[in-house]
């Protein structure tokens, strides 16, 4: 259902950004960006990790502050110090972690910071009163004296709301508000959106399910590595287009051009290695849904997918480190169960994870100790970390993965991000592992690097082990991967073997309308 | 959602303080240790100037007999705290295996100590069960077992009555002497190497330091983060029953009320001061033995040159946050 139509596009912008750039370090997270936002219309922002939605939206409301470009709100210029700063103005963020106090009251979190007062005192009847008045107007059944953390998740979310709206917000920013919602709280969610549409609220929608950009949102900009890539009316546009522009790529290129992918891959026309891993129906709520899939020795499995669409949440299962909740995994037709990364690394799988900063590197010590971490126990002879055999695997390994640092002393945290990578890859490597699990393997870090380990990686697979490779770049799945499996909202929609394997047809997999839809059924599993 | 993802480096709040942190990174890292260390030789020459009968041997053996317990209490607190954790019941568990070994004394020597170490593993392994397994702050698990060991320590030593000893062998624990040096400098100083050894050779001590490092990592990493954490707080207790029970034996008697007072608070210090840092993932054990040496050295001057108490504390307190200066902005 389309809703209450916007103020007409040619009405002077309620928010305007133009030229905003931010950089963090040297790096540039936003590079003149250009966004308008129209009063009483729900704007979609996407992109894929590290476009820039995130800088935007803090920009935005205040959280950071811009290197250049200008703002405008109401046509009048701002320059936000702080989130505070933003709300006065009316520009108010519901972050995907809610910020709320959770053991007040409903209404004393709605006028946190502004409480009505008597006498100097907080006059408590006339802040219920209000409160009251606020999630009425709402058209929200919650008590305002509740406490917040007696509330389920999507009434905390329209708490957050409410204060937003009583703060008197003419922008209000919803950074994924469904991630954690069930489906009924999503529709009055919707029900809420609409009604503050209606009102004249403009907000600004970030989410990476698809279904709903349709359901509730006019038009959508499109962001690309902080680069601008278009804004779109959304009713003009097909999934396929979406996705297209989220991965840059043309659509026709996808049709027409899909071939210059088929290059040489080493693996390809390999002879089919023995079955590895298989995983069968892998759950675990709410993000892993249904995941089959099987590695065999010797090739790479790529996983692709959509930013949430839960490529992460199966390694993460088939690791252990976040355990199925349901389906199973067999490793060479044994039945494993891991419940903790060390019964994986027991079983010879590794994990190289997604994040190098927040789950793989340990910044404050060396190389060699970062590099034997996880084999540890096979280098310790009488309770004594043995140094002759750790420096021998260190120095085989800096040798080999061509790790450039002053000597294997050197605090991790001093070194580039590709030469990081190198030193966790060799982690799992001197495990000796039977399958490597590899998440976004060359994200953040330079062409050189990138290429390394792209060689490496093949040379594995080549050698005889197992990979499997999450990549939210096509062509790397395209050029490096034996099959591919498409993961779409939690489920693993299709596999690509051989010559099927396009960007195309990755593309498509991923876009497609909904697992029962019909429309992209699975291809059947290879004879 | 990691937006940044693709940039090495975190957002630092403004770019000309990131470039500056780099510049100085190094020297900052190895700042308070040897800013510490420079500290004491500081402390120790102007004293030997400037305090009479400083500088003799029988002083010496005085401070290194003062600083023992501190040390022997700091060197566990090291490694909890380099968990990115803290252990503030140690005070209480002194007291507890002070009171277990006065009390059982009569059963013999060797019994009395073992049963009195194995009060405080106790402790030790319920706080890093509470810690690790239940995820309670170590703050706050420790504040508990603080308040139930010191009541313990009095329930044990018959109602909080002063146990005294007799027996010489264990009065030698405190008193006794190899050569010149006093018995429990020898044990603080074993305790110090044997740390030493631990946290650099063994792969507890590289668990130890992932595991306040980047807890989410040393998991995926197959480190088990459990049990380290468990043995760290195990480890802190036991050597706290230890400095419990020469406190007892160099008093000539246990008084579960006393025993181990405020002793976490002089082991934090000596830690901090030596540049093991709040954050995790760094432990210096030498630091902790220069930290615990300043400090001793601070008290037992100020005492010579017959100045009030009170402005002792005033000086080590202007230590503690020019230590804690030192450390802040280590981590960007």
């Amino acid at each position: 259902m389309p809703p209450t139509r916007p103020e007409p596009a040619d009405a002077p912008p309620l928010l305007r950004m133009e030229g905003i750039t931010k950089r963090f370090a040297g790096a540039t997270a936003l590079d003149g960006v250009h966004f308008e936002l129209r009063r009483g219309e729900v704007h979609a922002l996407v992109g894929e990790n590290g476009a820039g939605k995130s800088t935007l939206v803090k920009i935005m409301t205040g959280a950071y502050h811009r290197d250049a470009g200008h703002v405008w709100l109401d046509g009048r210029p701002v320059a936000f110090d702080t989130p505070a700063d933003a709300q006065a103005a009316g520009v108010t963020a519901v972050h995907q972690e809610i910020h709320l106090l959770g053991h007040r009251t409903v209404a004393e979190n709605i006028s946190l910071g502004r409480e009505p007062r008597r006498w100097g005192m907080i006059d408590w009847r006339r802040m219920y009163e209000e409160g009251a008045r606020v999630l009425a107007g709402l058209g929200l059944d919650i008590d305002p004296r509740a406490p917040v953390a007696s509330l389920s998740t999507a009434r905390r979310q329209m708490v957050a709301i409410a204060r937003g709206v009583s703060l008197g917000a003419k922008v209000l920013v919803l950074d994924e508000p469904t991630s954690s919602l069930a489906e009924r709280e999503v529709a009055i969610l919707f029900g809420l959106i609409r009604r503050l549409q209606a009102g004249g609220t403009a907000i600004v929608y970030i989410s990476h399910r698809f279904d709903e950009l349709w359901a509730v949102c006019d038009r959508v900009t499109v962001l690309r590595d902080g680069k601008l890539v278009g804004t779109h009316e959304i009713a003009a546009l097909e999934r396929i287009d979406l996705v297209c522009l989220m991965l840059g790529k043309s659509r026709e290129a996808l049709q027409h051009g899909a071939t210059a992918f088929h290059t040489r891959h080493a693996a390809r026309g390999r002879p089919e290695g023995e079955p590895l891993l298989r995983a069968e129906d892998l759950r675990r709520a709410p993000r892993l849904r249904d995941v089959t899939l099987e590695v065999r020795e010797g090739e790479i499995l790529g996983l692709a997918g959509l930013l949430g669409s839960g490529r992460t949440e199966t390694a993460r299962a088939l690791f252990g480190a976040d355990p199925a909740d349901g389906g199973s995994i067999h490793l060479r037709g044994r039945p494993l169960d891991p419940r903790h990364p060390a019964d994986a690394i027991a079983a010879r799988i590794a994990y190289l994870s997604e994040d190098r900063k927040a789950e793989g590197i340990i910044p404050e010590l060396s190389i060699r100790e970062n590099l034997t971490l996880a084999a540890l126990s096979t280098l310790t002879r009488f309770g004594v970390v043995s140094r002759a055999r750790q420096r021998e695997l260190v120095d085989r390994y800096m040798r080999r993965l061509g790790i450039k640092a002053t000597s294997a002393e050197q605090r991790i945290r001093e070194l580039s991000g590709g030469n990081q990578q190198k030193v966790l890859l060799a982690r799992w490597l001197c495990t000796d592992p039977v399958l490597l699990i590899l998440d976004e393997p060359t994200r953040g870090i330079d062409i050189g690097a990138k290429g390394e380990i792209q060689t490496l990686v093949n040379e594995l697979a080549a050698g005889g082990l197992g990979v499997l490779m999450i990549s939210s770049e096509v062509e790397e799945l395209v050029e490096g991967s034996s099959r591919v499996v498409v993961l779409r909202d939690g489920r693993s929609v299709a596999e690509l073997a051989g010559e099927e394997i396009s960007a195309r047809a990755i593309v498509h997999a991923m876009a497609a309308e909904s697992p029962d839809a019909g429309a992209a059924a699975p291809a059947p599993m290879e004879t | 959602m990691s937006e940044h993802a693709g940039i090495d480096t975190a957002p630092p709040p403004s770019l000309p303080r990131a470039a500056r942190d780099g510049r100085i990174a190094r020297w900052r890292h190895l700042g308070p240790t040897y800013g510490a260390t420079a500290a004491l030789v500081v402390l120790v020459v102007a004293n030997a100037i400037f305090t009479p009968h400083f500088a003799t041997a029988s002083n010496l053996w005085n401070v290194l007999l003062q600083v023992s317990e501190v040390l022997l209490v700091g060197l566990g607190m090291t490694l909890v705290i380099a968990t990115e954790g803290i252990d503030l019941s140690v005070g209480s568990v002194m007291a507890v295996a002070g009171a277990v070994g006065a009390v059982l004394l009569p059963h013999g020597v060797a019994l009395a100590a073992l049963a009195a170490l194995a009060a405080a593993l106790v402790v030790g392994l319920l706080n890093g069960a509470l810690v690790a397994w239940v995820r309670v702050q170590p703050i706050v698990v420790t504040l508990a077992t603080l308040i139930a060991a010191r009541g313990l320590a009095q329930v044990i030593s018959h109602g909080g009555e002063l146990v005294t000893i007799d027996d010489p062998a264990f009065l030698a624990l405190g008193r006794g002497h190899l050569g010149p040096v006093p018995a429990p400098a020898v044990v603080a100083l074993a305790a110090a190497v044997a740390t030493v050894l631990v946290v650099r050779m063994t792969p507890f001590g590289r668990y130890l330091l992932s595991t306040g490092g980047n807890r989410a990592a040393a998991r995926l990493a197959g480190v088990p983060v459990t049990r380290t954490l468990i043995t760290a707080y195990a480890a802190c207790a036991v050597m706290a029953g230890l400095a419990g029970l020469i406190q007892a034996a160099r008093l000539g008697a246990s008084d579960g009320a006393k025993i181990g007072l405020n002793m976490e608070l002089d082991a934090i210090a000596a830690v901090v001061v030596g540049g093991t840092a709040f954050y995790g993932g760094r432990a210096t054990i030498l630091g902790t033995v220069v930290g615990a040496l300043i400090m001793q050295v601070i008290a037992t001057s100020f005492n010579m040159l017959l100045i009030p108490y009170a402005w002792s504390l005033a000086l080590k307190a202007a230590i503690i946050l020019g230590a804690v200066y030192l450390q802040r902005p280590a981590r960007a």
